[in-house]
């Protein structure tokens, strides 16, 4: 609903009055965009959707997938898959849940206005066996269409048709009635929505899963608060239950406070530095005719110029996680073996660039969020009198997101020689960092590879993969994957950061590494 | 009259012409909304899909025509990031900000008047030396700053007042408002003082230099020697001369306050325009950029019409030029 009256609004309060205990308020940057859950793919309306709606499979606490909607699959065919749905599920307005569902799902996650449709890219198509029974047909083997599924989301086909919203909005053009209205299966419901204000949940007391439920509260209210200091404000004066994230430089504040405390987790998120490995001539030595990046051994001169350890220390105040990979430990594919860093060794680096054919260095602008990710800017500007040290001349070109991603990305034709990026694999699976930032060609590549890096051998594992549905032989190439881009040194990994939450005491939540609360992992003390 | 009224008319919607251009001349240089609008997962293939889609993909003087076109025929677009028409997202945001400006300009004049005359007429007083220098404060100390000063100690230390939001909000037809219920109120109340604060100390310091300066002319000294009493000779004889630069300044602050109060519900997350704006500007919500500094061109506009307007009244020599010309 879109406003209520104040005085229901008042009454409402007042008959909640006594369970106040069990009311869990909390608050991040910005608010969901939509309640759609196939009109957006941002962030923070990513970490709603699972409170409001479900897909046939789910994430556990641990990322692992697990029956949601289905309650059983198995392969047909390498490319058949065919799923038991469960039944006795219905949406919230109290309609039962069947095969019809899924199949307008699937068309609408897939349409052209859809920006949720590649996570169902890999489906060629679905079919209904009967009312709780369908098959998806894939386009080829697919080893990760499971974790895929945790985002394929199941809306109402009869609630769609009945509102006119059969297709979603990508934001743009038009709004429709499912921008700030649901009808999901999900654990929660939403009783009040007011955009970029609050937004207010209570248990759906139908949800199927309820005898096994792990939550403990009777409400929830979603409030975005985008200035860090109000935020945490909030959160110390007692408005507030969770807030996140928490700043690292905010964290002792929070941690000092009687009451309260700070949770913390690595990320499924690395942050790294990219080249430009592609032009012929460095954006920043025009006239030159050269790109030093396109030389490895510069590559890793830069790479070994970086104190990381000073970083960590310093700017991040220990709360991040130094790596040598690209992709995050939790991850489908993580292998801890190649997680050690080249050193950190100036000597070696000026020794590396001199062979190179630099021994003085060269001048490089180092583009750089500042609102982005953690302490984004500072990482840069410590970053500087690092690459001076061994001859380097960077110059930081600090600028808000919007703008950054603007400047690096195709759009601009990756108008950059050197920039700082922070990427997830939001599956939890490899690929997901894999394909738009190591590889250059096949379906879906490049989208995030800012310096271009490929590799022949590369782009052919990664084509494996796509297709290889043993465990054992899939985790295997990804090593491979990982070993050649380390040797490659396609990038210059920094850290993981860390998921930073400050919590009131009497709250148990467990952080999703992607940076989520799932209400339905939420208890609280009565 | 009617003609210097037309006159002023048309120079208002010259002024619109170019915030216009000027709006999304600006608003086309914060990046690209596309990267916000799609996620991570989207192909190389499916931004530019997107690109085209907004229309972005053409140059820019197509891009203004369009925009220009829609806005005459009175449609402000669909914001990128909501998804919901900019018109109906200003609307919703309006009732929040007319009241915390309001309360704030009730604020401004309130105190600032009545402090201003008494800071002029009891120049030497340690009252007055204690205002003045508060005042100055109040100029000098960024909105933010004091913003959070205010929440640290009302609503972390005290625990008195809430730190952010605008409370329980009642429904009158379209308008929403917080005056009615408790913790709209108490939620209105730090949001709005930090707002009055720089208002208030220019108003205060304007008022007190106007009336000192009436104070010491011929008119004043005359009717000194007439052996009027004080009062009469403040209030009747040079509060009334004082206050036609007041009315200005007081008239182009309420337009200050309602178009530029972006720190403040920033600071409070005051659901108001200003924080809509700051929304837009970082997600480059271009639709809704530029459909709110137009707006606000258009506030100012109407404001400088009622200031000369009420000049005309107040004024019987700007009658007769205004007349003449």
């Amino acid at each position: 609903m879109d406003r209520l009256p104040g005085v229901v609004l008042l009454g409402a309060m007042l008959a909640v009055g006594p369970l106040k205990a069990q009311t869990f308020r909390y608050a991040s940057t910005g608010d969901l965009l939509t309640l759609d859950p196939h009109s957006a793919d941002e962030a923070l309306s990513n970490s709603f959707k699972n409170n409001i709606h479900e897909g046939l499979v789910r994430f556990d606490e641990k990322l692992e997938p697990e029956p949601a909607l289905a309650v059983s699959w198995k392969n047909v065919d390498p490319v058949t898959w065919r799923f038991l749905l469960r039944k006795g599920v219905t949406f919230h307005d109290g309609t039962p849940f069947t095969a019809d569902d899924v199949v307008f799902s699937f068309q609408r996650q897939r349409s052209k206005n859809s920006v949720m449709a590649s996570h169902v890219a890999t489906i060629k198509s679905v079919k209904k066996i009967d009312d709780y029974t369908i098959e998806y047909v894939t386009v080829g083997p697919d080893p990760i269409l499971l974790r895929n599924l945790t985002e394929h989301f199941i809306v109402s086909k009869k609630w769609c048709e009945q509102h006119a919203t059969t297709e979603p909005v990508a934001g743009l053009k038009e709004e429709t009635y499912a921008t700030r209205h649901e009808n999901g299966t999900g654990p929660f419901q939403v009783v009040e929505r007011l955009p970029d204000t609050r937004t207010v949940l209570v248990p759906y007391p139908k949800w199927w899963d309820l005898p096994n439920k792990k939550y403990a509260i009777t409400r929830a209210e979603f409030r975005p608060i985008a200035n860090a200091a109000t935020r945490l404000a909030a959160l110390i004066s007692g408005e507030l239950d969770l807030a996140y994230p928490v700043a690292p430089q905010d964290v002792a504040r929070v941690e000092g406070q009687k009451g309260f405390r700070v949770i913390k987790k690595p990320e499924l998120r690395v942050v790294y530095l990219g080249f430009d490995q592609w032009r012929d001539e460095s954006l920043d030595m025009p006239g030159s005719k050269k790109n030093p990046f396109k030389d490895v051994r510069v590559r890793r001169a830069l790479y070994q110029a970086i104190d990381v350890e000073a970083i960590h220390a310093k700017v991040m105040r220990g709360m991040a996680a130094p790596t040598g990979l690209t992709i995050p430990e939790g991850t489908e594919g993580y292998d801890a073996k190649l997680r050690q860093r080249y050193p950190y060794d100036p000597a070696a680096s000026r020794k590396l660039l001199a062979e190179a054919g630099y021994p003085d260095g060269f001048p490089v602008t180092l583009d750089c969020p500042n609102d982005r990710y953690i302490n984004d800017e500072a990482i840069c500007q410590s970053l500087v009198p690092m690459f001076a040290r061994v001859g380097i001349k960077a110059t930081l070109n600090a600028q808000t997101k919007s703008k950054h991603f603007d400047k690096i990305l195709r759009k601009s034709n990756n108008n950059t020689s050197l920039f700082l990026l922070g990427f997830s694999p939001e599956t939890a699976d490899a690929m997901a960092t894999f394909v738009p930032t190591m590889t250059m060609k096949g379906e879906g590549a490049g989208a995030w590879n800012a310096g271009r890096y490929t590799n022949p051998k590369v782009e052919e594992l990664v084509e494996q993969i796509r297709v290889e549905m043993n465990q054992e032989k899939r985790r295997a190439l990804m090593s491979e994957v990982l070993r050649i881009h380390k040797e490659d040194v396609g990038h210059a990994p920094l850290h993981e950061q860390l998921i930073i939450w400050g919590v009131r005491d009497g709250v148990e939540v467990t952080p999703d590494a992607r940076d989520r609360v799932q209400l339905r992992f939420v208890k609280m003390r009565k | 009259m009617i003609a210097g009224l037309l006159t002023r008319l048309l120079q208002g919607l010259g002024v619109m012409l170019v915030v216009g251009l000027l709006a999304f001349a600006v608003s086309t240089k914060l990046g690209d909304p596309v990267n916000n609008m799609l996620g991570q997962n989207a192909t190389i293939e499916e931004r530019e899909a997107m690109r085209r889609e907004l229309g972005l993909d053409q140059p820019f003087v197509v891009q203004y025509g369009k925009y220009l076109s829609r806005v005459v025929r009175g449609q402000l677009g669909v914001s990128y990031r909501l998804g919901v028409p900019v018109g109906e997202l200003l609307a919703e945001r309006l009732p929040a900000s007319v009241e915390l400006s309001g309360m704030a300009m009730l604020l401004t004049l309130v105190l600032g008047v009545p402090l201003g005359i008494y800071t002029a007429i009891r120049r030497g007083s340690l009252l007055s030396k204690v205002i003045l220098g508060a005042s100055l404060a109040g100029l000098s100390v960024p909105t933010f700053l004091t913003g959070l000063l205010l929440i640290f100690l009302f609503a972390v230390q005290l625990q008195w007042l809430p730190s952010s939001g605008r409370g329980e909000v009642v429904s009158i037809g379209p308008w929403t408002t917080g005056l009615l219920t408790a913790s709209g109120l108490r939620s209105l109340l730090l949001p709005s003082i930090t707002l009055a604060l720089f208002s208030l100390a220019l108003l205060l310091r304007l008022v007190r230099g106007e009336l000192l300066d009436v104070l010491h002319s011929d008119h004043v000294r005359f009717a000194r020697a007439r052996g009027l009493p004080d009062r009469s000779i403040h209030f009747r004889h040079g509060l009334r001369n004082a206050l036609l630069p007041v009315v200005t300044v007081a008239a182009l602050q309420l337009g200050n306050l309602l178009a530029f109060s972006v720190v403040t519900e920033t600071v409070f997350q005051w659901p108001g325009m200003g924080l809509l704006f700051l929304q837009a500007v970082q997600f480059v919500d271009v639709p809704v950029i530029s459909s709110y500094l137009l707006l606000a061109a258009v506030a100012f506009v109407l404001i400088n019409l009622v200031v000369d307007v009420s000049y005309l009244v107040l004024d019987p020599r700007v009658r007769s030029t205004v007349g003449r010309s």
